[in-house]
C-alpha cells in the first residue's frame, strides 16, 4: 500500500535533511503511528505521500502509483485515493457542516444524487447525524475535528493520513476521535497518523515508526511511545 | 464537470472583491470604449474615402479675363483647352462651368447663409472646366500639363485638401488607439491583481481542493471565468457607452458635415460590427491575463 525505498528530503532553504535514507512499508489495511520529537520529519514524510513535496532521493510508492516519478496531471488521481486529517482542521468558515463533506465531492466532479445520498451517511458514521447544519464555529474542537475526518473519508479512500489530529483537543476528546479513527481502520482503511500523544501510542498498541532527526530509529509491530528512554 | 459548482465560486468571488471588482469593469469599459471608437473611426474614414474616390475633381480656373468674355467657351483660349482636355487620356469627363453657373451653384451650396449669397457678385467667381480624373489618386497630372497655359489661372486640386482631413481622421484615430493602449494596460494590471487577491482569500479552499484530488481546471477556471466574466461585463458597458455616445452627442455634432456629405455617419450597424471584436478582445485577453498570473504567482 506505501512503500518507501531509501527516501532522502532536503528542503531547498535548509542544509540538514529533513529525512535521510528512509525505507518503510506499509500493508493495506494497518494502522500506523509515525512518532518522533518536533522537527523530525514527520509531516515531511507523510507530505511525500501525498506529492506535496518530492523526495531528493529514492522512491515512494502509493497504492499503484509511483508517486516522485508520476505526471504531474495524474496527481489528482492520487489524492482522490488518501484522504487527509491535519491538527487545525480546516474547515471552510462559510460553509454548513454538511456543506463543507460535500465540497471535497463536488470539486471532484462527484454527481449531486451520490453527494445527496452519501454525505447524511458518513455524517452518521462519524457521529454528527443532526449537526449537518451546524456552522463550524458551532461546533466543539472535537466536533470539527470529526467534520474534516468525515470530510477526508467520505469518498471512500484506501488510506487516511492523520498530522496530530488530536494535537488540539483535549484527552478525552482526543480518545474519541481515536476510536473514530479505529472504527475507519476496520473498514479496511489503511491509518498513519503522526502524533506526539504518548498516552494514545501507548493505550492503542499498534504499529510505532519512530523517526529522529530525519532517520527511522525504530518501527515496532505493536509499539509504545517511550521505549528506551 | 459541475458547472453549478463553478458558478456558484465565480459569483462568490466576484462579491467577495466587489470593490476590484468594479474597478476592473470601469477600466476595462473605457480601455474598450477607446479601442471602439477608434476602429468607428478606421470605419469612418474607410467609408468617407469611397464617398470621396469618385467626387474628386480637379477644377482648372480660368482668368477673370476669359470667365467674362466667353461665357459659352467657343473663343481661344478657353476652346483650345477644352478640346485638349477632352482629347486626354488621363481624363475621364470635363464640363465647362461659366460664370453664371458657377454662381448658381454657389448659391445652391451656401443657400443656408444668404447673408454670403447676398455679397457675392457673379463678377467675383471665375469659369472653369471641372475635370473628373480616370485615375483620381494622380491629380498632379492635371496641375503639371495645364498650370500656366493662357487662359488659366490656378488650378484646385481636392485631394491637397483630403489628404489633410484624412491626416487628421488618422491622427485622431491613433491617439485614441495610444490612450486605449494605456487603458488596455491598466486593465491588464488590475485583472492580474484581481485574480491574485482572488486566490489570495481564496487560499483555504484551493488548498482543500488540492489536497483531496481537485483537478486544475476545477481549482482554476472560478478564477478564469471571473476575469473573463468581468471581461465580458466591461465590454457590455463599452458597447453601451458607444451607443450613448452616438445618440447623445456624435449625431449632433456631425450632423451638419453629415448632411453636407463631407463625412459619413457612425451607423448602428458600424457598433453593431465593431462589437463582436471587443467581445473578443475582452474575452481573450482577460482569460489570457487570468491564465498568465495563475501560473505565475498560484501555486497548483
Ligand atoms: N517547507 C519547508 N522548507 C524548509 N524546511 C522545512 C520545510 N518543512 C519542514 N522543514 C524542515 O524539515 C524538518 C522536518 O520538518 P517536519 O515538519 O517534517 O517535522 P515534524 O516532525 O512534522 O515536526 P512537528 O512535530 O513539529 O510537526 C524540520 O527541520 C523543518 O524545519
Ligand atoms: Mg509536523
Amino acid at each position: 500500500m506505501i512503500r518507501l525505498e531509501q527516501v532522502s528530503k532536503v528542503y531547498k532553504t535548509s542544509t540538514r535533511p529533513a529525512l535521510e535514507n528512509v525505507s518503510v512499508e506499509v500493508d493495506k489495511g494497518e494502522f500506523v503511528f509515525l512518532i518522533g520529537p518536533s522537527g523530525s520529519g514527520k509531516s515531511t514524510f507523510l507530505r511525500l505521500l501525498l506529492r506535496e513535496e518530492v523526495p531528493s532521493k529514492g522512491r515512494v510508492y502509493v497504492a499503484n502509483f509511483d508517486v516522485a516519478r508520476m505526471a504531474r496531471r495524474r496527481v489528482p488521481r492520487l489524492r482522490q485515493s488518501i484522504g487527509c486529517v491535519f491538527q487545525d482542521f480546516r474547515l471552510l468558515a462559510n460553509k454548513t457542516v454538511a456543506e463543507n463533506v460535500a465540497f471535497a465531492l463536488e470539486v471532484i466532479g462527484k454527481p449531486r444524487h451520490t453527494i445527496r445520498k452519501v454525505v447524511p451517511e458518513v455524517l452518521e458514521l462519524v457521529g454528527l447525524e443532526g449537526k449537518a447544519e451546524r456552522m463550524p464555529h458551532e461546533l466543539s474542537g472535537g466536533e470539527q475535528q470529526r467534520v474534516a475526518i468525515a470530510r477526508a473519508f467520505v469518498n471512500r479512500p484506501l488510506m487516511l493520513l492523520a498530522d496530530e489530529p488530536t494535537g488540539n483537543l483535549d484527552p478525552d476528546t482526543s480518545q474519541d476521535i481515536m476510536l473514530l479513527l479505529e472504527r475507519i481502520n476496520r473498514t479496511g482503511t489503511t491509518v498513519l497518523m503522526a502524533t506526539h500523544d504518548h498516552s494514545i501510542v501507548d493505550s492503542m498498541r499498534r504499529r510505532v515508526v519512530e523517526l529522529d532527526l530525519g532517520r527511522v530509529v525504530r518501527d515496532d509491530a505493536r509499539g509504545v511511545y517511550g521505549v528506551g528512554r | 464537470m459541475r458547472a453549478s459548482f463553478v458558478f456558484s465560486e465565480v459569483v462568490t468571488g466576484l462579491r467577495r472583491n466587489i470593490t476590484m471588482t468594479i474597478a476592473m469593469i470601469i477600466t476595462t469599459a473605457i480601455s474598450l470604449a477607446l479601442l471602439g471608437g477608434g476602429l468607428l473611426v478606421v470605419r469612418m474614414i474607410d467609408k468617407t474615402k469611397t464617398l470621396y474616390q469618385d467626387k474628386v475633381e480637379v477644377s482648372v480656373y480660368l482668368t477673370n479675363d476669359v470667365s467674362s468674355s466667353d461665357n459659352g467657351c467657343v473663343n481661344d483660349p478657353c476652346r483650345t483647352l477644352h478640346s485638349a482636355l477632352r482629347a486626354d487620356p488621363a481624363v475621364e469627363d470635363v464640363d465647362f462651368e461659366n460664370r453664371e453657373q458657377a454662381y448658381e451653384r454657389f448659391k445652391r451650396i451656401f443657400e443656408a447663409q444668404p447673408e454670403l449669397v447676398k455679397l457675392a457678385r457673379p463678377e467675383a467667381l471665375p469659369a472653369s472646366f471641372r475635370v473628373k480624373l480616370k485615375d483620381p489618386d494622380r491629380p498632379e497630372v492635371i496641375t503639371q500639363t495645364y498650370g500656366g497655359r493662357a487662359g488659366v489661372d490656378t488650378i484646385a486640386d481636392q485631394s491637397e485638401f483630403l489628404d489633410r482631413f484624412f491626416n487628421a481622421l488618422n491622427g485622431f484615430r491613433n491617439i485614441t488607439f495610444a490612450v486605449a493602449l494605456f487603458m488596455a494596460i491598466a486593465a491588464l494590471l488590475l485583472i492580474s491583481n484581481t485574480v491574485q487577491l482572488s486566490a489570495f482569500t481564496r487560499r483555504t479552499e484551493v488548498g482543500i481542493m488540492r489536497l483531496v484530488g481537485a483537478t486544475r481546471w476545477y481549482t482554476q477556471l472560478p478564477f478564469l471565468l471571473e476575469a473573463m466574466v468581468t471581461g465580458l461585463i466591461g465590454a457590455l458597458l463599452a458597447i453601451g457607452l458607444l451607443v450613448l455616445a452616438k445618440l447623445s452627442f456624435l449625431d449632433d455634432v456631425l450632423a451638419d458635415p453629415i448632411s453636407a456629405g463631407v463625412v459619413r455617419s457612425v451607423e448602428g450597424l458600424d457598433i453593431l460590427l465593431v462589437s463582436p471584436w471587443l467581445l473578443l478582445v475582452a474575452l481573450g485577453v482577460s482569460a489570457t491575463t487570468g491564465y498568465v498570473t495563475l501560473r505565475l504567482y498560484v501555486r497548483t
